[in-house]
């Protein structure tokens, strides 16, 4: 070994180990940014030792790429708001298989257009494009969806699912013939091309509720793309970083589909998008008990025990800061408030607990479910913020139930439940909740911000 | 350019074992930075990205790796602030509970 790739390799080995310490900090929120900085060390490092390959001849166009990828990148950065970040994230994961794909893409020319590839390096380049050209357009189409350029219910057509099936199984035929023969140039252009339908025919017809199953996916279907692009230029520390990146996303889809009850075969192949059976409950001849903002402030300020239950409304309105708001007045009057949240509630996993941390509640009082289940039957008052399903206790009782089985937050033991909502449209499943029905639940009807704002402000009055 | 050897499988597994046992014990409270977190850990791909642009192959392998060099870049800067921004966010309510409004 030269002394040069003794750097380059000192580099990288370096890089290795500062990743996989600071992931190892963010299993504790107090050293997580510490940790998660010297991550960002090990990447400076590792560019810095790439930049002195011996393959390296000019610099112009690094030195414009890297220019040009700061300056979009830095304002993403900075500036993307809390309540943005699904629709940020499901971008990353584009970015990230764009770059994997098209160096896979560039390996493969200039190869010869795959005359001189290997076979090994043939299998390890079809799957970093397969995986990463399904990403490019699976994230994009996820982050249409989450930024609502697209409809975030479900898109869907006769003989979708055998249409996607065939464009999978036509793609990994071509992949195999690849192995078998690299020097197929149209083969592998198809190839890429029927990834990239792929992707959308994956996403198109999954509604917004899922989508904490879509991204997790994504970023493990980008984390696989990057540790591909590892075995194809056999470079060890991105085999590492991207079987770090595929194991926390297929964690992370794991987690969240047993949050929803879904079978983990059924994530992994992406049937999760099909439409509900309408086998639900309708509620004829119920009547909700509608309650005034005054009278929901005068519960709240008297309660000992308040638990709030956010989900998606509450990023929608954005109205975070209000509750936290609500809380500590009602923590003023000598009341407790904490909070729980459900793993599925939001758009992406820990979506809540980002948006409540960013309005300054305290991580402690940020309770998972398991967690805080129990506590619901010593609750004074529960109030759920454009939370619904996660709450729907026909997940528990009602066998027709599409949520049935699904584990949910036991919002009905609570003495009093205080629900806010827009309207008394059906949440995302489609289906009512007799939680809405029950006597011991109010409803108070409006956008989540204003409700909270006029709560705050009858408090304050009292 | 060779082959893939066995040794880079291992790597693989043996990476993949130690991601899956310290990504179990990170708590849901952190699941959001832990993703655009491991989003920016694998904008790593910009190191074969550099190779690409700036390696005598030829302007398409050069153009590609511009592109490519340009989208990891995103990653890895936008990935680390945001990750920063985020965590910087969670704050204990403890004894200091003065200091943090």
């Amino acid at each position: 070994m030269s002394p040069r790739t003794v750097f380059i390799e000192a580099s990288y080995l370096a890089a290795s180990i500062l990743f996989i310490l600071g992931l190892r900090s963010l299993t504790h929120p107090d050293r997580a940014r510490r940790g998660m900085q010297l991550a960002a060390l090990g990447m400076l490092v590792a560019i810095v030792g790439t930049l002195v390959n011996h393959e390296i001849v000019r610099y112009d166009w690094i030195l414009g790429g890297l220019v040009v990828g700061a300056v979009i990148g830095y304002p993403l950065g900075v500036y993307v708001p809390m309540t943005a970040m699904p629709q940020r994230i499901a971008i990353s994961h584009m970015f990230g298989a764009v770059a994997a794909t098209l160096v896979g893409i560039a390996e493969f020319w200039s190869l010869g257009n795959g005359v001189r590839v290997g076979r090994a390096t043939m299998a390890a380049l079809g799957f970093e494009v397969l995986f990463g050209a399904l990403t490019i357009t699976g994230s994009f189409m996820a982050f249409g969806k989450l930024q609502e350029l697209l409809p975030s219910r479900p898109v869907t057509f006769r003989g979708q699912n055998y249409l996607s099936i065939g464009m999978f199984g036509i793609a990994v035929a071509l992949f195999v013939t690849l192995v078998a023969d690299p020097a197929h140039p149209a083969a592998f252009y198809a190839m890429i091309a029927l990834a990239l339908v792929f992707g959308i025919s994956l996403v198109l017809p999954i509604g917004g509720a899922d989508m904490p199953v879509v991204i997790s996916l994504l970023n493990s279907y980008a984390g696989l793309a990057s540790a591909a692009t590892g075995f194809a230029i056999a470079n060890n520390v991105l085999i590492i970083a991207g079987a770090l990146d595929g194991a926390s996303g297929f964690i992370l889809s794991i987690i969240m589909s047993r949050a929803m009850n879904r079978s983990f075969s059924n994530v992994l192949f992406g049937a999760f998008g099909s439409a509900p059976a309408a086998s639900a409950k309708t509620a004829h001849g119920l009547a909700v008990h509608a309650i005034t903002p005054e009278d929901a402030a005068i519960q709240l300020a008297y309660a000992r025990n308040v638990i709030v239950v956010p989900g998606y409304g509450m990023a929608v309105a954005q109205a975070q800061h209000q509750v936290r708001e609500l809380a500590a007045l009602i923590e003023k009057n000598g009341g407790s408030v904490v909070y729980a949240i459900h793993p599925v509630a939001g758009r992406m996993p820990g979506h809540m607990n980002v948006l409540l941390a960013e309005a300054d509640v305290p991580y402690d009082k940020l309770k998972e479910m398991d967690e805080i289940n129990g506590e619901f039957k010593n609750a004074d008052v529960a109030l759920v913020i454009g939370a619904n399903d996660v709450v729907n206790p026909a997940a528990r009782s009602d066998k027709g139930s599409p949520i049935y089985g699904m584990p949910i937050l036991n919002v009905d033991e609570a003495k009093q439940v205080i629900v806010m909502k827009r309207s008394m449209n059906p949440g995302f499943a489609g289906i009512e909740n007799e939680l809405f029905y029950r006597d011991n639940t109010a409803m108070l009807f409006g956008d989540a911000k204003a409700s909270l704002s006029k709560l705050v402000h009858e408090i304050k009055q009292a | 350019m060779q082959g893939v050897s066995l040794l880079e499988l291992y790597v693989f597994v043996l990476a993949g074992f130690v991601g899956f046992f310290t990504i179990t014990r990170v708590p849901s409270l952190l699941h959001t930075p832990l993703m655009s977190a491991t989003n920016a850990i694998s904008a790593i791909s910009l190191v074969g990205s550099l190779v690409l642009a700036g390696a005598d192959r030829g302007l398409p392998a050069t153009v590609l790796g511009f592109v490519a060099v340009t989208s990891a870049t995103i990653n890895v800067v936008g990935g680390f602030i945001i990750t920063d921004r985020m965590l910087k966010m969670f704050k204990r309510a403890g004894p200091a509970k003065g200091q943090q409004r």
